[in-house]
């Protein structure tokens, strides 16, 4: 009897050390989880905390200040004067540019994925997407210095940098599109091909409607995926202290200001403002995917 | 109505000849720019350590840059595996389906949606005052420094594809192993592990590909010099930061070197890619 008792507590304590193991590995994770989205928080408080002082009406109608500009305004110990006018309205033309090519071509190219599913062709463009998903954004960017700023517009253009975001933009799109439409009932297509319904029809009234928000979420998130590229735009666009509307020269983006005011010790003050505009656009992009998805899925 | 048809059918497939020939543009350009380098140095130019650009002993080498970018990329992964896994299993396990999975999974979401210029500033006026109060090295830039900072930045890749792979481990499968009296962790370490292995593994491999190529953070912390870093607190050089820090100043045999570790870069990443892809695909 007592050796029963004894086997048995020795069995209750092995279980103890098993559920006692089984809340140590639950906490590790906890703890790994929390530490994994600090960071978002403390960017986001960074920027908030830092760059919020500086947002006003000005900083969205006025363009760069000059470096003179902001020493003067720093040895009063005023805010420093301008905004990124010339940055925004840079990215507004290059994003159009970029959106204008890349998402017509990468919607058709995920329609000829989707209907050539499996065939050996289909694959190979299928790998080579993959493939240009993974290039490194600043390799894009010499690749369209090279085939834009040497050959056509001659010196660094917003033409440039809009070739190095499309090309960038595109295998996003078109695996996005392949990914939604795999998604539509195929009864849907086939109750279609049954009325005799040709098959551009189809596309256009069929696979597009009933996909849409899916599309379009591929495209706001492909957007959000370029709008804050810097790297690529170095090479190209190269930046401008002006508004500038001809696509054949030099242009500014927010992401470039950035570097520029990094890299100015007078106008240091203006990185976490215009970075905070930055992420504003990025995070609203990224929302309203969300919401299309969540959408979709109820 | 048949005309219409061939007409579509068409357009589709020459839509599809474009990313042939981006690719293809892509790959003669890059070729095409490196040959006056690797006419120059042969293949000792992937293997020299030697970077000078000093004209009338120009003499170039992507060996330290080729070593910068999988020294970091590797201390990038080793941050970002214990981190990206915790957060896939709570995600994925723990608090799957529920409210709290959300939030930390867009959370880990709006990591993805930083720019990297934003990491960049984020990692030299808050990370690297803080690797120089730990002491690790006195200015605060290097290799440790610009790892650190991409391996928040893959948490997102490699966090998504994890935490998806976790969830289509078979519910039967975790029912049993309950049944035979085992804990959660029981579960998760020999259960949802072994299940979810490759998908796991080539869920890093992709995230390893996306740490190779990125630029900006790791221009704005690595400290940029072109030498084979002896310490992971030493400066250094990756290959995108090097194409990006040296760029603008470049023509002749330096341009053409840094066309060439352009080159090297993208079959890297394509090859890291490809070989993550190709894994995922098999095994979901």
């Amino acid at each position: 009897m007592i050796s029963l008792i004894i086997k048995t507590k020795k069995h209750l304590k092995g279980i103890n050390i098993r559920i006692l193991k089984n809340q140590i590995f639950a906490g590790v994770v906890f703890v790994f989880s929390f530490i994994t989205i600090s960071p978002i928080v403390l960017i986001i408080y960074k920027l908030i905390s830092k760059g919020y002082k500086q947002i006003n009406l000005a900083f969205f109608t006025d363009i760069a200040p000059n470096t003179y500009e902001a020493m003067i305004a720093l040895g009063n110990g005023e805010t420093i004067p301008g905004g990124i006018l010339n940055g925004i309205t840079g990215t507004l033309i290059m994003v159009t540019m970029a959106s204008i090519v890349a998402i017509p071509i990468g919607l058709l190219i995920g329609i000829f994925l989707y209907e050539n599913n499996t065939k050996w062709y289909a694959n190979i463009v299928r790998d080579i997407t993959d493939i240009l998903q993974g290039v490194p954004s600043i390799v894009l960017g010499l690749i369209s210095y090279f085939w834009v700023v040497k050959s056509i517009t001659h010196g660094f253009s917003a033409l440039a940098g809009s070739t190095a975001l499309g090309i960038m933009m595109l295998p996003l799109i078109i695996r996005s599109t392949e990914e939604t439409l795999k998604m539509i009932p195929e009864t849907i297509k086939e109750a279609g091909l049954a009325l005799g319904v040709p098959y551009h029809k189809i596309i256009l009234r069929v696979l597009i409607p009933t996909g849409f928000s899916g599309l379009l979420t591929g495209i706001l998130l492909a957007i959000s995926r370029i709008i804050g590229e810097t790297a690529p735009l170095m090479l190209t666009a190269l930046g401008s202290m002006g508004v500038n509307y001809n696509i054949g020269k030099p242009t500014s983006a927010v992401p470039l200001l950035i570097w520029e005011f990094y890299n100015d010790p007078n106008m240091v003050d203006l990185i976490w403002s215009s970075s905070l505009i930055l992420m504003i656009f990025v995070l609203i992009l990224n929302l309203i995917s969300k919401h299309l998805i969540a959408k979709k899925n109820n | 109505m048949l005309n219409s048809e061939k007409i579509t059918k068409t357009l589709l497939f020459l839509a599809s000849l474009i990313i042939i020939l981006l690719a293809s543009g892509m790959m003669f350009t890059l070729i095409n720019g490196s040959i006056p380098v690797f006419k120059e140095f042969g293949i000792n130019f992937i293997f020299s350590t030697k970077w000078n650009p000093t004209e009338e002993k120009e003499v170039y080498g992507a060996l330290p840059f080729i070593a910068g970018t999988i020294i970091t990329s590797i201390i990038a992964i080793l941050i970002c595996f214990p981190l990206a896994f915790s957060t896939s299993l709570f995600i994925g396990e723990y608090y799957r389906g529920r409210g709290l999975a959300k939030i930390i999974g867009t959370m880990v979401d709006m990591l993805a949606g930083i720019p990297s210029i934003v990491y960049g500033l984020w990692g030299f006026y808050v990370l690297r005052p803080l690797i120089v109060d730990l002491g690790f090295n006195s200015q605060g830039y290097g290799i440790f420094t610009a790892g650190l900072i991409l391996a928040i930045m893959i948490i997102p890749y490699a966090t998504s594809i994890t935490s998806e792979m976790i969830m289509m481990v078979s519910n039967d499968l975790k029912e049993a192993g309950y049944s035979l009296g085992a804990t959660r962790k029981d579960v998760i370490l020999k259960i949802i592990i072994p299940n979810a292995r490759s998908g796991i593994f080539s869920s890093y491999i992709l995230a390893f590909g996306r740490a190779l190529g990125e630029t900006m953070a790791v221009t704005m912390l690595i400290g940029n010099t072109n030498v084979i870093p002896k310490s992971i607190f030493d400066t250094g050089n990756t290959m995108a930061s090097v194409i990006a820090n040296q760029f603008g100043e470049a023509d002749g045999l330096k341009l053409s070197a840094l066309i060439a570790i352009a080159l090297l870069l993208f079959v890297i990443t394509g090859l890291i890619n490809g070989t993550g892809k190709l894994l995922i695909r098999k095994f979901s």
